[in-house]
């Protein structure tokens, strides 16, 4: 067999896969006729196919269906809230929309610098905003991070932020708001803003 | 089949976890079978072919429907047996010597673990065999004899299950049948 030509074995494994041509087939034939030693390998290369073929059919075994579905992810609700999110954009532009505008209050309410608003006749100690005895603020005052001590009038709001109001006997004629807690600081600002819009469309 | 496997593709698809179980039984024992005729054991494949399933499920959004199906579910189920096999090399052999047994070896051991009535020992023998024929194969062969003359599938499905040219596939049939040939021969 060591004599036969290479090309003899290529046709009998075309001839197994069911790709042979016509005249490959011949030549297959014609050889194999006289050669022995191709024909026991043909013989074999047959008896192997026949041998790997003759494996049982096998089954998963019981339950594998109901193993399946145990190892599944629990992604159910994940798709739901994402086809929920596509067919609602306005509700997810909202969203991101408060998500900001609370991030914007929050770092502006953390920022613990003090601050207050400029009026000619306020006395600044420390982190202490003292309204003197027998002085007229005229306007609003607002204190962040720092106390008011009110001893005179002021003919307008008081707003302290983040410290402490006091006041004996004083005169306030507008509005005094103390502010200490995140969500009164974000609902201050909410209604400011509000105000603002509102006095925008006012003017 | 192929409409209806659509239809449950497309409810898994929008959130019906259930509808996947269709998909299951109706894939399972030859996905099983692929899983235990490449890793000849039944943990392992029922491992695997579990495993294949779950990330046939995970993925199905990136399967496009106007393939077939099981073309896509084999080749998850095929590269994940092969990672398996190229994983464990053999780190012992059958004919090795076990440890603390006088001369039995591994074949002793595998005849051993299964009790079987006498009638039903000629055919279990045969079936071993073929077992162990098929897993003597190197990785390259074991995958295409098994999908060739276990699942008979054709040589254009295999080389799409393999993702490999078909003129390799060809070859590697070609040579996988040679080297079975050899095997049996030496026996």
């Amino acid at each position: 067999m060591s004599t036969c030509p290479q090309y003899i074995v290529d046709y009998m494994h075309e001839y197994l896969d069911g790709e042979i041509s016509r005249e490959h087939e011949q030549q297959l034939k014609k050889h194999l006729q006289m050669c022995s030693d191709c024909r026991q390998h043909m013989h074999e290369l047959s008896d192997t196919i026949a041998f790997v073929k003759s494996a049982a059919h096998i089954t998963a075994p019981p339950h594998f269906e109901e193993e399946v579905m145990k190892r599944l992810p629990k992604g159910k609700n994940r798709v739901g809230i994402q086809r929920w999110l596509r067919r609602h954009p306005i509700v997810v532009a909202a969203a991101v929309f408060f998500l900001f505008m609370s991030a914007t209050m929050l770092s502006s309410y953390s920022n613990d610098e003090f601050s207050v608003t400029k009026q000619p006749n306020l006395i600044v100690e420390g982190q202490t905003v003292i309204v003197p005895e027998g002085e007229v603020v005229k306007g609003d005052i607002v204190v962040k991070n720092g106390d008011l001590i009110i001893e005179g009038e002021v003919d307008g709001d008081v707003v302290v932020i983040n410290g402490q109001y006091m006041a004996s006997t004083s005169v306030v004629t507008g509005q005094i708001e103390e502010i200490n807690q995140v969500f009164e600081w974000l609902w201050y600002e909410t209604k400011a803003m509000a105000n603002d819009f509102v006095n925008f469309f006012k003017d | 089949m192929d409409a209806l496997v659509n239809k449950r593709i497309k409810q898994v698809l929008k959130g019906d976890q259930n509808a996947f179980s269709d998909i299951v039984s109706l894939y399972q024992h030859k996905l099983y079978q692929i899983c235990y005729r490449m890793l000849g054991n039944k943990q392992e494949a029922e491992d695997i072919s579990q495993e294949a399933f779950v990330r046939a499920y995970i993925n199905l959004h990136t399967f496009d429907q106007k393939r077939k199906f099981s073309t896509w579910l084999y080749r998850i189920a095929t590269n994940l047996c092969i990672d398996r096999i190229r994983k464990k090399k053999p780190d012992y052999y059958l004919d090795a010597e076990v440890a603390g047994t006088d001369g039995l070896n591994m074949y002793s051991q595998i005849a051993s673990s299964e009790q079987l009535p006498e009638e039903t020992v000629q055919q279990m023998e045969l079936q071993d065999r073929i077992q162990y024929e098929i897993s003597r194969l190197s990785d390259k062969y074991r995958s295409v004899i098994v999908l060739k003359y276990i699942e008979e599938l054709s040589l254009q499905e295999i080389s799409e299950i393999l993702d490999m040219p078909l003129g390799t596939v060809k070859t590697r049939i070609h040579r996988g049948r040679e080297a079975l040939r050899k095997q049996l021969n030496n026996l």
